[in-house]
């Protein structure tokens, strides 16, 4: 037996699910573009509207209706293939044929054989590298809503309502290669796909409200054999339920695998309630789909400028900009706060704290911390924060004063650092006063200091506390504690 | 009052200089209509009221002074598959039955802008599928000239208004033949411009590769007018060619002196003797005017009618698909949606709709693909190297239009193949996407009109009616 042909990625030993079994997952990503019309009418693309007015002729798939192409979408579809490392190519639109009363033409114009991008891949910030097949353009059905009947699908509906706003709707789908291992790496391509997404401003990417739509294809198999019947998982409306659905799914492949069962090649629903996965068609129900080129649109072919053109006017991405603070603040690409600083856009202001002169640690800290909810561009100046970091470095302030002085600045939207600790009264101490508030504390617990010096790290925070009680917060916590680690010898 | 002339070009001109009212046109002409309508059936649709308030809105700017079209005032017949604001279109089918669209097809509102006033719409096989008017839901259609017999079709009706003087021109659609075939057994000018030089933003698609809207006209000179209004670049047709309207009408009177006409030795066999020799008397014609006939060979052309009957039902298969019942049109209801869809769909489509639905959802069905559709696609390319070929040799192709003259009733309905075959010439073109255009050129058997078809490369439309224009200046030596 060899490994499978589709991919030769292989799990490392703890990437391995119990019983020797190695699961497979490839996913398919539908994001909406952020274009201000529809992919072939001029209808607005936007999301929320009152039902049914964002419609034309072509949207409703009137007879004698045209598709026009939309540039903003082919380019926008042009930077996502960049962005995954794609290669572009001029390449054609079918018609995938078949019936559903929310598609107004009974067929959607897509890319077939030949999509617009081909051949990519994402690096996951934990280094996983994930092929990415193609991110091909493609138009967004109406949205049905079936009322009545049990299970809020159309079968055994009493009736349904169907709003066509988002019929037409510009989509890209990103067509993963079956190169993920683990379900974490699943939920990492998804959120680093989300983070680049809404970098080059082609979507807003969000799952709840569906410009986000995730499909899992998972199947399970023992290393150097063919890749297992694979099921593809729907309705996965959240990166945590994508986890929990590949899990699920993978139990259940597992369970049904070594009790001797098979595994049918089949669509199944995603319940998130419930916590499982249910059928909801099975291969040989598949439509034929009858693809053949779209004859009312002309191929597309990208000139070799406009290609260059959208490369050289895409922003940093997400990965360059954790390099890039990484290699400014001397922290791991893959540490907790280099992450959150760049998904939250925030890495460009951390870089202008520094300009001004700011501590880079303290900048990155300080605003992992202090900036949750600051967006890209806080209120607080640069200069500002700057000079709190230098205050803090030059041990003018102890951390906990620095941290009551960045709350300050936050709620205020700035001010000057300086004048917001003297009106304090905080001022650095000496370290003689503090060694002897640090005698005095052990003096007060002995039985603190007696776990301490045994080894027990956590008694330590008795001693500080009761430091930091006498000084007010003025004390610095480093010096504290390196003062009782001399102390302790 | 004075004539009212029989061209559009001529009421054109009358109604610029006062000599006549746009009113006493339109007038004259649905009085035709009245008069004879009820025999022939070209329309299903006739629009008077708004044609003669559109006529008084003309006569009205003409008299304040106000700027007019070059078309203004002239009346003209549109194909009943053409959009028109408003007002009923139906492809003579009852799935359309009573729909109007919220739009004007781009041919329709070019042809107002200019000044045209529309009388109607006109009856044709449902959706263009047919040779022979026959198809439409509504009825068929009557020959003008001979109402036992059929007009042609698909747009029998648009043939049918311009030979019963119902309107100097009219507007079809030609897929593979569907303007040239009636207007030969119309014996009127029928024209097929190059794939993209017309928008069809409005035209109800069959085959969207392949349709084409054209004019009838009962000259060569108001075919060629009606062609350049129509022409030209349209931002909602992505196959619309980005250039402007051509000149054409100068072309007409221009002569064919020094041209080079071809002769197609391997042309498909089955037309009739007398068409074959109005066609040889076409070529004696145009070589005592001055051109030169040079034999060419179009090897491909006999796999044209196969390979058309496998590509414009597989595109028809799915462009028809959106008749659903779910948004316009006919809906009978049932117990869930797929039973709907299929209830609408069977009670909604004719005979040879239906039939051209299943045969193009087989040809492209996983499996078949190839076989069919893809194998189409490789004689299409063929046919238009054959072509290629025999333009590097020659200006324009002379052919018959039809290989027979218009035909009674029920004489082909029950034979498709034999009906398919009225198209054997006029196919090729449009798998080719090359204009084409029929000229009356004398009569066949019982009497009854043939037409010869000129045949040009991609926008060649200035050759073609240079070579129309000398035809019909020899038509009226022929017999």
């Amino acid at each position: 037996m060899t490994q499978d042909p589709l991919s030769s990625i292989i799990a490392t030993d703890e990437q391995m699910l119990e019983g020797g079994w190695e699961l497979i997952v490839g996913l398919e990503v539908h994001v909406e573009l952020a274009t201000k019309t529809k992919l072939f009418s001029g209808s607005p693309n936007r999301f929320g509207d009152e039902p049914n007015t964002n419609i034309d002729p072509v949207t409703l798939g009137l007879p004698g209706a045209l598709p026009v192409l939309n540039k903003q979408a082919v380019e926008l579809a042009m930077r996502i293939g960049i962005a995954l490392n794609c290669r572009i190519q001029p390449c054609i639109f079918h018609r995938k044929n078949y019936f559903y009363p929310d598609m107004p033409k009974a067929y959607q114009i897509s890319q077939y054989d030949i999509p617009l991008n081909i051949d990519g891949f994402l690096v996951l910030p934990s280094g996983t590298r994930v092929g990415v097949e193609r991110a091909h353009l493609e138009e967004d059905t109406g949205k049905s809503t079936h009322i009545g009947g049990a299970t809020g699908r159309i079968h055994g509906s009493d009736y349904s309502l169907i709003d066509f706003n988002r019929a037409g709707v510009p989509l890209v789908e990103i067509v993963s290669r079956p190169d993920i291992r683990t379900s974490e790496h699943a939920k990492e391509y998804v959120a680093e796909l989300r983070a680049i997404l809404e970098v080059i401003g082609a979507s807003d990417a969000k799952m709840e409200e569906g410009s986000m739509r995730v499909d899992a294809n998972v199947s399970v198999h023992k290393p150097g054999t063919l890749f297992g019947t694979r099921c593809e998982i729907k309705n996965v409306n959240s990166i945590r339920a994508l986890g929990r659905a590949i899990d699920y799914e993978a139990r259940r492949q597992i369970d049904v695998l070594d009790s001797g069962g098979t595994i049918r090649q089949e669509t199944r629903h995603w319940d998130d309630a419930e916590g499982r996965t249910h059928t909801l068609r099975v291969k040989e129900d598949a439509d034929d789909y009858r693809y053949f080129p779209e004859p009312d649109l002309v191929p597309l072919a990208p000139s070799a400028e406009w290609v260059q053109a959208v490369r050289d006017n895409l922003p940093m991405l997400p990965a360059a900009r954790r390099t890039a603070l990484s290699a400014l603040t001397g922290y791991d690409t893959q540490s907790e706060a280099v992450i959150v600083v760049v998904e939250r856009g925030q890495h460009d202001y951390v870089q202008a704290v520094v300009d001004a002169g700011g501590d880079a640690v303290r900048a990155l800290i300080y605003v992992q911390q202090g900036f949750a909810d600051a967006g890209p561009v806080p209120a607080v100046p640069a200069a500002d924060l700057a000079t709190l970091t230098v205050l803090e470095r030059d041990a003018k302030l102890s951390a906990t004063q620095a941290k009551t002085v960045l709350a300050e600045l936050v709620e205020h939207g700035g001010g000057d650092a300086a004048a917001i600790a003297a009106a304090k009264g905080f001022e650095a101490m000496d370290t003689s006063a503090v060694e002897a508030m640090v005698d005095e504390a052990i003096a007060a617990d002995p039985g603190a200091w007696a776990k301490y010096m045994a080894g027990d790290e956590k008694a330590s925070g008795a001693i500080v506390g009761r430091v930091m009680k006498a000084s007010q917060g003025k004390a610095d916590g480093k010096i504290v504690t390196a003062i009782m680690q001399s102390r302790r010898g | 009052m004075a004539t009212i002339p029989t061209t559009a070009s001529g009421i054109a001109a009358a109604i610029a200089s006062k000599q006549i009212t746009a009113r006493e046109v339109i007038d004259s002409y649905l009085a035709q209509i009245t008069a004879r309508e009820s025999d022939i059936h070209a329309f299903n649709l006739v629009t008077a009221d708004a044609a003669r308030a559109h006529a008084d809105a003309i006569d009205a700017d003409i008299a304040a002074g106000r700027p007019i079209g070059p078309l203004a005032g002239v009346p003209i017949a549109i194909k009943d598959n053409l959009c028109t604001h408003g007002v009923e279109t139906t492809c003579s089918s009852k799935i359309l039955e009573g729909w109007k669209p919220p739009y004007d097809a781009t041919v329709v509102s070019r042809l107002r802008d200019a000044g045209a006033i529309m009388v109607g719409k006109t009856n044709l096989d449902e959706f263009a599928m047919g040779s022979s008017t026959e198809n439409s839901a509504f009825g068929p259609t009557r020959n003008p000239l001979d109402t036992s017999r059929v007009p042609g079709g698909s747009s029998g009706g648009s043939a049918a208004a311009v030979a019963a003087g119902f309107a100097p021109v009219s507007l079809g659609s030609d897929t593979g033949g569907s303007i040239r075939q009636p207007a030969a057994l119309c014996g009127v000018v029928g024209v097929k411009p190059t794939y993209g030089l017309v928008s069809r933003y409005g035209l109800c698609a069959y085959a969207s590769s392949l349709d084409q809207v054209g004019p009838f006209a009962t000259t060569v000179a108001d075919a060629a007018l009606i062609t350049e209004a129509i022409a030209g670049h349209d931002a909602m047709d992505s196959t619309s060619i980005p250039q402007p309207a051509p000149a054409l009408v100068a072309s007409v009177s221009q002569g064919v002196a020094g041209m080079r006409i071809g002769r197609v030795t391997d042309l498909p066999a089955g037309a009739e003797p007398e068409v074959i020799a109005r066609l040889n008397e076409a070529f004696a014609a145009l070589e005592a005017a001055g051109a030169t006939i040079v034999d060419v060979t179009l090897p491909s052309l006999s796999y044209a009618l196969t390979a058309y009957y496998l590509i414009a039902p597989a595109e028809a298969s799915s462009n028809l698909a959106r008749y659903d019942g779910v948004r316009y049109g006919l809906r009978v209801n049932a117990v869930d949606t797929n039973s709907m869809y299929g209830a609408t769909r069977a009670a909604g489509f004719g005979d040879e709709v239906k039939r051209r639905i299943m045969l193009g959802t087989y040809a492209l069905s996983a499996g078949y693909y190839d076989a069919y559709y893809g194998k189409a696609l490789k004689v299409r390319r063929l046919i238009a190297e054959d072509f290629e070929r025999a333009y590097a040799q020659v200006d324009v192709i002379l052919t018959p239009t039809s290989p027979v003259v218009a035909f009674p009733f029920g004489d082909k309905v029950d034979d498709p193949m034999a009906m398919y075959l009225c198209d054997i010439y006029t196919i090729p073109t449009n798998l080719a996407g090359h204009p084409a255009m029929s000229v009356p050129f004398g009569t066949g058997a019982h009497g009854m009109p043939v037409g010869i078809q000129v045949l040009a490369p991609a926008l060649g439309e200035a050759p073609m009616f240079r070579v129309g224009g000398a035809l019909e200046n020899a038509a009226g030596g022929v017999k």
